[in-house]
């Protein structure tokens, strides 16, 4: 199919759309269908049928639309006098018929409108979910239909490889995946290093606690992550690319599935995209549930067939990956974005953002927070807007303790810093991490210890076992940690943790290992007393404290 | 990668200036010079692992510790073998080692000619600082000549590289997660069941405790000879 043709179909979309009189979108991301969104689309279906409203209402899935906690989610979309939306928060299929006969009226149904004019809509600024909770995730006529893969002809066809490397470089892009690798940089090497072969690889792997931002973008906008592979296939000049999807995510996994199969029939993916010579195939892999996989190399490891170990670098992956092979191995949110650079330039992606770090970043909203979901906001947004005005704050009147950032590999970050912009400067200078975006926020009934304990029995259960400092280090920093949580240890078992933490820290091998101990620190550094407190004293047995010496 | 093209570099290690080829390791271009690096998972002729994290070196204009087995030498390169803090690190290695398996040396079949032994006598280890995890641990007595000690296994994979790399068999791999990694002989079965183990007992050789031992030798009597493998190296690479 080439360009001309798929323009045609846009512009067919865009009119077949505009032909319904009302639009009922129902979430069908994750969230929402755990919470019974599929029997809302049906009944809102059966509903349509059964009034006979299939020439005027439109009923479709889209993808993630934010507030998961307050799913199941339909937005409504009226054209009575004028237009307007109406979001609808915990819907059950028994109000289907409610919100079918609201349609014509025009009238809102009050008990279950979800007011969208709050911070935590209005602070919010989308560029990788743009489409999310627009765009049906199961339709490739419907993404082409939001302009999409225009970023890809553009590319193709009026752009060289440089030049989209170029535009990538201008937009300030930063690896999303947690280590903030200028994005532009990492394909410029791959363009340059020579091999017969090259391949991209889309780390969807995600695995820290309470992060969902990846599961978002593959569930509810799968073709634009395809589209982003295939434009960065085209400026490093890969063939072939594989999708390294967690096999915890079985609807972004059919998604997915289903995508790579729509794209190929319409030529978007496969030989000969677009009527040009350029060839591009992306397949799926799926991880077998281990974390480390998440590490590059241990994830090239799997993909090859092998046990996902990782190895140590340089080589790095970029000059010598897949079957030894020059990779380009981005994470899934990085990719996302790459359509609207190149869509928009690098220049208008730049503008958003601080200095150092550009764009927007995605996180997820989870823990003691009254507006749990997946928020888009411009990096350097302060802490503060986000939790408390966009996160809308503690429930139940709590107390902000700390909220943690960056997963197991991420760090506690306490009050003081409410006033600090979110960027990766900043929250590496608070002893965290960006990370790939989780945010668990804490109230004052959260233990810091307990916390602590909880990411170092992750670290150590996903320890790959390879290099020792990870695979016992972990054990011991844990069985420490349970130590000082059960009132057993004593300043040693402190000053020992202490220094396997920095011992763990410099000498593992990979990422897991050097970041398990960063927890620990992180609370350590700001909430010391917390572990104090549970020490049992020298010459203290325990429960009574020892009656001074008495002299003779 | 031929001799021919091979480019000579020189660097610095421990403020020795020395020439190493360009593909070599630190490891390599180290020992040509006589200066001593620990090491434990590294055995000359099998495929470097960078795994025991006891060859950890500092160097000039890096924050992280390198490891000297698997990072190649370049030109200007200064590497400094030997520091308070590596050999702090060294030390706590071989203790965590020590509190992961249960290495009893009194009883042990390899007791005095125990790479894990000797290394510990090496960084300087006195004593273990870190409780002991006593796991429970199998033994593997079914093959009719060696027997396998998971209770003193350290993971170092030579079993698992020789066997592959060298014999061709196979026969070794890896399960399992973090301490509950263990080395198994086909898919987990009973060695003695093996259809792929050729009996060759070359793992039992480059293993440096006694964690692969022959049924024949009782406490210290466990002496492993590992000439064959340079040798067999040497001849491959001749015939190439």
């Amino acid at each position: 199919m080439n360009p001309e043709e798929l323009r045609k179909i846009a512009i067919t979309q865009k009119e077949s759309n505009a032909q319904y009189k009302h639009q009922i979108c129902v979430c069908t991301a994750a969230g929402c269908v755990s919470s019974g969104a599929d029997k809302v689309k049906d009944a809102l279906n059966a509903g349509v049928k059964k009034l006979g409203l299939e020439s005027t209402v439109q009923v479709k899935g889209v993808g993630c639309m934010g507030p998961c906690s307050a799913g199941p989610l339909v937005r409504v979309k009226v054209r009575v006098e004028s237009e307007g939306e109406i979001l609808y928060k915990e819907v059950t299929p028994e109000n289907a018929t409610e919100i079918l006969a609201s349609l014509d009226t025009g009238k809102k149904i009050d008990k279950l409108e979800y007011n969208t004019d709050v911070p935590f809509f209005t602070r919010q600024k989308k560029v990788v979910l743009e489409n999310a909770g627009y765009v049906d995730p199961d339709s490739f006529v419907d993404y082409i239909g939001h302009d999409g893969y225009e970023a890809m002809i553009k590319a193709y066809t009026e752009m060289a490889p440089q030049d989209v490397i170029e535009e990538v470089i201008k937009s300030g892009l930063r690896g999303r995946g947690g280590g903030g690798y200028p994005t532009g940089l990492k394909w410029s090497t791959v363009a340059k290093a020579r091999g017969t072969r090259k391949f991209v690889i889309c780390n969807a792997d995600e695995g820290d606690p309470g992060a969902f931002m990846d599961r978002a973008v593959a569930e509810s906008d799968p073709y634009r992550l395809l589209e982003g592979m295939a434009i960065a296939a085209y400026a490093i000049g890969a063939d072939t690319g594989y999708i390294y999807l967690r096999a915890e995510y079985p609807l972004a996994v059919k998604r997915l599935r289903a995508a790579i199969r729509q794209a190929e029939r319409h030529q978007t993916l496969g030989n000969g995209i677009c009527g040009t010579t350029f060839n591009f195939r992306v397949e799926i892999r799926l991880g077998a549930g281990a974390f480390v996989c998440g590490e590059e190399t241990a994830l090239i490891a799997s993909i090859e067939g092998n046990r996902g170990q990782p190895r140590p670098r340089p080589p790095y992956p970029a000059a010598s990956g897949l079957w030894g092979f020059p990779t380009l191995i981005n994470n899934v949110e990085t990719l996302a974005n790459i359509p609207y650079i190149v869509r928009e330039g690098g220049d208008a992606y730049g503008s958003i953002g601080t200095e150092k770090s550009k764009g927007t970043k995605v996180f997820a909203l989870a823990g003691k927070v009254e507006n749990t979901g997946l928020i888009e906001v411009p990096m350097g947004t302060l802490l503060k807007e986000i939790i408390f005005d966009i996160g809308g704050g503690i429930p139940d009147g709590g107390k902000f303790k700390a909220v943690q950032t960056g997963g197991p590999s991420g760090g506690c970050i306490p009050d003081q810093f409410l006033d600090m912009p979110v960027d990766y400067e900043s929250l590496a200078k608070a002893g965290s991490i960006m990370g790939s975006g989780g945010m668990i926020v804490m109230d004052d009934t959260s233990s810091m210890v307990d916390i602590a304990k909880f990411f170092m029995e992750f670290c150590m259960t996903e320890s790959c076992g390879k290099c020792v400092p990870c695979r016992v280090g972990t054990v011991q920093m844990h069985n420490l940690l349970e130590k000082i949580a059960n009132n057993e240890a004593t300043e040693d078992d402190l000053a020992l943790l202490q220094e396997l933490c920095d011992m763990v820290k410099n000498t593992s091998l990979c990422g897991l290992g050097q970041t398990a101990p960063n927890p620990v620190v992180s609370t350590l550094r700001y909430f010391r007393d917390e572990y104090e407190s549970r020490l049992v004293r020298k010459g203290d047995n325990g429960s009574k404290p020892q009656p001074e010496e008495v002299k003779a | 990668m031929s001799p021919m093209t091979a480019q000579v570099v020189t660097l610095k290690i421990d403020g020795q200036d020395v020439s190493a080829h360009e593909n070599d390791s630190i490891l390599t271009a180290a020992r040509e010079h006589g200066v001593f690096i620990p090491t434990l998972c590294n055995l000359d002729g099998l495929t470097t692992l960078g795994a025991c994290r006891l060859c950890l070196v500092e160097m000039a204009g890096s924050p992280k510790l390198l490891p000297a087995c698997t990072t190649k030498v370049s030109e200007g390169m200064e590497v400094v073998t030997s520091s308070e803090r590596i050999a702090k690190y060294r030390r706590m290695v071989i203790e965590l080692l020590f509190a992961e398996g249960n290495h009893i040396c009194a009883v042990c079949v390899s007791n005095g000619h125990c790479e894990l032994q000797s290394m510990a006598q090496t960084v300087g280890m006195t004593h273990v600082s870190v409780p002991y995890l006593y796991p429970k641990r199998t033994v593997d007595a079914s093959h009719e000549r060696f027997t396998v000690d998971h209770n003193r296994c350290i993971l170092c994979m030579r079993c698992v590289r020789v066997c592959d790399e060298i014999e061709g068999a196979h026969t070794w791999d890896v399960m399992g997660r973090g301490t509950a990694a263990k080395v198994i002989t086909d898919m987990n079965q009973p060695w003695g069941t093996s259809d792929t183990c050729t009996s060759c007992g070359k793992c039992v050789h480059v293993c440096p405790t006694g964690s692969l031992f022959e049924k024949t030798a009782s406490v210290s009597e466990m002496l492993k000879r590992r000439h064959f493998l340079p040798y067999l190296t040497m001849m491959r690479e001749e015939v190439e």
